[in-house]
C-alpha cells in the first residue's frame, strides 16, 4: 500500500487509542482525588508529568487544580494530547485516507469528532465527568471493533493494529508510572489499596486481577498483572506481542533490524520475573520501555512509513 | 424575467404530468412533520458520512454539504434515450476533434473552425502534438450539462471535458432517496446508478497502455484540501484503487511509479483530478506542489495513460462550444441529435451589434472561465453592471460569447415555505473507452433560490435525486 496512506492509518489508531487512554487516566486521578488524603492536586500533577505535559500546562494555567487539568487534558486544542486532539487527529487521517479504510470505520471516527466538538466545559463535571470518560473509552472500543470486523486483512489492516499496541504499550507503562512520579502525593498505607485498585480499574483489570489472583491487591501482583502476564490485553507484553507479530507481517527489506528489537523487548517481557525487575526498580524498567518504545516508533516510521 | 418556463411536474393545463403522478399521490398523503423528520435524518447522514466540500479560506473543520433536495426530479425512459444517443454522438465527435486538433487538423483546413480559435487558446497544449493515445480517446469522462428551453426541448448548455466533478453526489442521492423513501421506489422502476464506479474501473482499463495486462489504476487527487476531496476519496474507494497525490509518484526509468510501503509499484493509468496545468512542474507551471515531475515524459513515450488526457480542454471552452454541431458533421457525417443553445459570438461584428444592443435580455459569458464567474445575466442585471460588461465586450470582443436568457426548467422543490418550483439542470457523466457508456440520469443541480437561474454550488445550488423511469404508465 502507499506508504503516505499506511502512515495515515497508523497515526488514526495511535490517536485513537491515545483518546482513550488520556480518559482512562483523567478518569483514574480522578477517582484517587476522592480519597480522603491531603496533596490531592499531586495526583493532578503527577497525571500530568507523566505525560511530560506539566511544563506546557504550568506555563498556561499555573497551579494544578482539577478543572484545569481536566480542561486541559481534555478540551485545549494547544496540547497535542488532550482528548479533543487526538479526536481531531484521529478524524483528519481518516479523512486523508478514507478511500483505504471502511465506511463504517471513517463513519465512525467522523461522527466522534462531531459530537467531542459539541462538548463544553459545563459538561466535564461532577459526574457527568465519569460519564464523559466512558463515552470516550466506548467510541474508541467501537472503532476498534468496527475495524476489526470490517477491514480486509490486509496491510492497512495491520498497520492500524501496529499504531494501536505500540500507542498501548506506551500508555499502560505511563499508567503505571504515574504512582513513582515526584508530583504524587506520599504513599500512605491507608491509601495504597485504593490506588493501586484505581489503577487496575483504569485499566479495566480489576477484575480481571481477582480472578487472576483471588487474593488482596499488591503492588507487586498489580505491576506483575501489567508488565508480564501475556493474557492481560493491555499489559505491556500482550502489546509487544502484538507489535512483534504485526512486524512480521508487514516487514519489508528494510525492516529486519526493527523487528529484531522488538522481538528482544517482546522476548525480555515473556522471558522476565518480576522480582528482578521491582529489584532493579520498576521505574527504571518503565523508564527504559518507554524509551524502546518511542525508538521502536522512529524506525517505523523510517522503514514504512516516510521512505 | 422570463416566466415561461418549462414546469417538469405539471403542464400548462395544470395537470399533473404522467410520469409524476404516482409521486404527487404520494406527496399528497403523506403529513408534513414526516417529510421534515426526514429532511432531517437527510442532513445528519450527510454529515456523519462527511458529503461535505471544504471552503477555502475557512476555519479548519469547516466543511459545508451541498443541500440535497428529498423531491426527485423524473425523465421517463424515452425522453432518457434521446439524450443518450444524442450525448453519445457529441462525446464521440469532441473525442474526433481533440484527436485532430493534435494530429492533422483537418477541421482547420477545411475552414469549419478558425485556426486561432484552437491554437491561441489558452487549453491549447502544443506539447501534445503527433502523440497517440489509447483507442484516440481523449476525454473518456465527460460532464456535459444540459438544460431544457421553455419549450421542453433539451440542449446542452456546456461541455465539461476537463476534470467534471459531481458523480459523487449522484451516487449518494440515490442511496439517501433509497434510505428515506424506500417505499417510493415500490412505486417507481427507477434505473439503478449504483454500478457507475464498476462501469468507470472498466473503462479506465480498457484504455491502458497497449502491453499492460493487469494494469495499476490510481486516482490522482489535490489532497483533502481540495473542495472535491470527498468524491476522488469516493470513487478510488468504490473502486478499490489507491487514491494518490503527487508526492506518493516519482518518474524513474521512464517509467511511473508510487511509493509503497514495499518500495516502488509501477502505475499505468491515472485518473487525474488536478488540472493540466499542475500536473508536471518541469513541463506546466514549475511552481507546482501536486504534479510529478518527469510525468509527461512519461506520458508521451505512451508508457501511461492520462484520464483525462492532456489538452483536452481546447474542446469545451466557450470559444469553442457554438462550433459543436458542427465539428458532429464534421467528423460523423450525421445531424446534432441535440441542440446548442443559441449562441452569439462576439468576435463576429454582426452578432457582436445584436449583442450590444439586447445586454438587458442576455447572458454573457467569457470564454476560459468556469463556475458562473465573469458571467452577465441581463435581466437581472443593474444598469450600472450592463455599462461594465458592455466596456469590457468592446474592449475583447472574442473573449465573449453570449446566449439568450433561458428559461431553465422548473421541478418542485423543498423550500422555506414549503413546495415550490426551482430552476434545474443536468449534468450526465459519459465515459469514453473501448465504447461510450453514460449511467442513466445524472446529477441534477438546482437554483434554490427563488427566480435564481445559477446552479452551481458555490453560488447557492443544490442537488436533487435524478430518476429515469423504465415506464412510468406501470407505475
Amino acid at each position: 500500500m502507499l506508504s503516505r496512506t499506511a502512515d495515515s492509518v497508523y497515526w488514526m489508531s495511535r490517536y485513537t487509542e491515545r483518546a482513550e487512554n488520556v480518559a482512562r487516566l483523567l478518569d483514574v486521578t480522578y477517582r484517587m482525588s476522592l480519597l480522603p488524603t491531603t496533596g490531592v492536586s499531586g495526583y493532578w500533577g503527577a497525571a500530568l508529568s507523566a505525560n511530560g505535559l506539566d511544563e506546557a500546562y504550568q506555563k498556561k494555567y499555573g497551579a494544578f487544580s482539577a478543572p484545569n487539568v481536566v480542561r486541559y487534558m481534555v478540551l485545549d486544542e494547544d496540547n497535542p494530547s488532550s482528548i479533543r486532539t487526538c479526536l481531531r487527529s484521529a478524524r483528519e487521517n481518516a479523512h486523508a485516507v478514507r478511500g483505504a479504510i471502511t465506511s463504517e470505520s471513517w463513519e465512525t471516527l467522523n461522527a466522534t469528532w462531531l459530537e467531542m466538538r459539541k462538548v463544553t466545559t459545563s459538561q466535564l463535571q461532577g459526574a457527568a465527568l465519569s460519564e464523559f470518560f466512558d463515552w470516550v473509552k466506548f467510541r474508541s472500543h467501537l472503532s476498534r471493533g468496527v475495524t476489526f470486523g470490517t477491514s480486509l486483512r490486509d496491510e492497512a489492516f495491520y498497520f492500524n493494529r501496529l499504531g494501536t499496541f505500540l500507542e498501548r504499550a506506551d500508555n499502560t507503562a505511563r499508567m503505571l508510572d504515574v504512582k513513582y512520579d515526584p508530583l504524587a502525593p506520599e504513599p500512605s498505607p491507608g491509601n495504597e489499596y485504593y490506588e493501586w485498585g484505581a489503577l487496575l480499574r483504569s485499566v479495566s483489570a480489576f477484575e480481571i486481577y481477582r480472578r487472576v489472583y483471588r487474593d488482596v491487591i499488591t503492588p507487586e501482583r498489580v505491576a506483575e498483572l501489567l508488565v508480564l502476564r501475556a493474557d492481560m490485553p493491555r499489559s505491556l507484553r500482550a502489546c509487544m506481542e502484538e507489535v512483534h507479530a504485526t512486524l512480521k507481517i508487514i516487514a519489508n527489506s528494510q525492516s529486519a533490524e526493527t523487528e529484531r528489537r522488538a522481538g528482544e523487548l517482546h522476548a525480555e517481557l515473556h522471558f522476565g520475573r518480576i522480582d528482578t525487575i521491582l529489584a532493579s526498580g520498576l521505574h527504571e524498567m518503565l523508564t527504559d520501555f518507554l524509551g524502546r518504545t518511542a525508538d521502536l516508533g522512529n524506525r517505523i516510521s523510517a522503514d514504512f512509513l516516510v521512505p | 424575467m422570463n416566466t415561461a418556463f418549462y414546469d417538469e411536474m405539471t403542464a400548462a393545463d395544470g395537470q399533473t404530468r404522467e410520469h409524476y403522478q404516482a409521486f404527487q399521490n404520494w406527496l399528497s398523503i403523506i403529513p408534513p412533520q414526516y417529510i421534515a423528520q426526514k429532511r432531517t435524518e437527510a442532513d445528519s447522514a450527510f454529515h456523519r458520512v462527511g458529503i461535505t466540500f471544504a471552503v477555502y479560506g475557512e476555519d479548519r473543520g469547516q466543511e459545508r454539504m451541498i443541500p440535497f433536495d428529498i423531491i426527485p426530479r423524473i425523465i421517463p425512459a424515452g425522453e432518457w434515450s434521446k439524450i443518450e444517443t444524442g450525448l453519445t454522438q457529441r462525446v464521440r465527435a469532441l473525442n474526433a476533434f481533440i484527436h485532430d486538433v493534435y494530429h492533422e487538423h483537418r477541421i482547420v483546413k477545411a475552414g469549419v473552425i478558425p485556426a486561432e480559435h484552437i491554437f491561441g487558446n489558452a487549453q491549447y497544449r502544443p506539447e501534445m502534438q503527433d502523440i497517440n493515445v489509447p483507442m484516440n480517446v481523449y476525454t473518456h469522462i465527460a460532464g456535459i450539462d444540459i438544460v431544457r428551453d421553455g419549450a421542453g426541448e433539451y440542449c446542452v448548455l456546456e461541455d465539461n471535458l476537463r476534470v467534471p466533478s459531481g458523480v459523487s453526489y449522484m451516487l449518494e442521492n440515490r442511496k439517501m432517496m433509497i434510505r428515506l423513501f424506500p417505499e417510493l421506489f415500490g412505486r417507481y422502476p427507477v434505473e439503478p446508478v449504483d454500478h457507475y464506479p464498476d462501469m468507470l474501473l472498466d473503462n479506465l482499463r480498457s484504455v491502458a497502455p497497449n502491453n499492460v495486462d493487469d494494469p495499476v489504476i490510481v486516482v490522482l487527487t489535490p489532497g483533502a484540501a481540495n473542495s472535491a476531496y470527498f468524491e476522488h476519496a469516493f470513487l478510488a474507494q468504490q473502486m478499490g484503487v489507491e487514491l494518490v497525490e503527487g508526492r506518493d509518484l516519482f518518474v524513474h526509468d521512464k517509467t511511473l511509479f508510487m511509493r509503497t510501503t514495499r518500495g516502488p509499484q509501477r502505475v499505468d493509468v491515472i485518473y487525474r483530478r488536478i488540472d493540466d496545468d499542475f500536473l508536471d512542474p518541469l513541463a506546466f507551471r514549475a511552481d507546482s506542489m501536486l504534479g510529478i515531475p518527469g510525468l509527461l515524459s512519461v506520458y508521451r513515450a505512451g508508457r501511461v495513460t492520462l484520464a483525462n488526457a492532456i489538452g483536452g480542454g481546447v474542446a469545451d471552452d466557450k470559444s469553442i462550444y457554438p462550433f459543436v454541431p458542427d465539428m458532429i458533421k464534421f467528423y460523423l457525417g450525421e445531424e446534432p441529435l441535440i441542440a446548442n443553445v443559441q449562441t452569439f459570438q462576439c468576435r463576429r461584428a454582426a452578432e457582436r451589434d445584436h449583442v450590444l444592443a439586447h445586454l438587458k435580455d442576455l447572458v454573457v459569458k467569457e470564454t476560459h472561465n468556469s463556475g458562473g464567474y465573469g458571467m452577465l445575466i441581463g435581466p437581472a442585471a443593474t444598469k450600472a453592471e450592463i455599462e461594465e460588461f458592455r466596456t469590457r465586450i468592446l474592449a475583447d470582443p472574442a473573449r465573449y460569447i453570449a446566449q439568450p436568457t433561458l428559461a431553465l426548467s422548473a421541478c418542485p422543490t423543498y423550500v422555506d415555505a414549503g413546495i415550490a418550483p426551482r430552476h434545474i439542470d443536468l449534468r450526465p457523466f459519459v465515459l469514453s473507452g473501448r465504447d461510450v457508456r453514460i449511467a442513466p440520469g445524472g446529477l441534477t443541480r438546482v437554483a434554490l433560490r427563488a427566480g435564481s437561474l445559477v446552479v452551481n454550488s458555490s453560488q447557492g445550488g443544490g442537488t436533487k435525486d435524478t430518476w429515469v423511469v423504465r415506464d412510468p404508465a406501470a407505475a
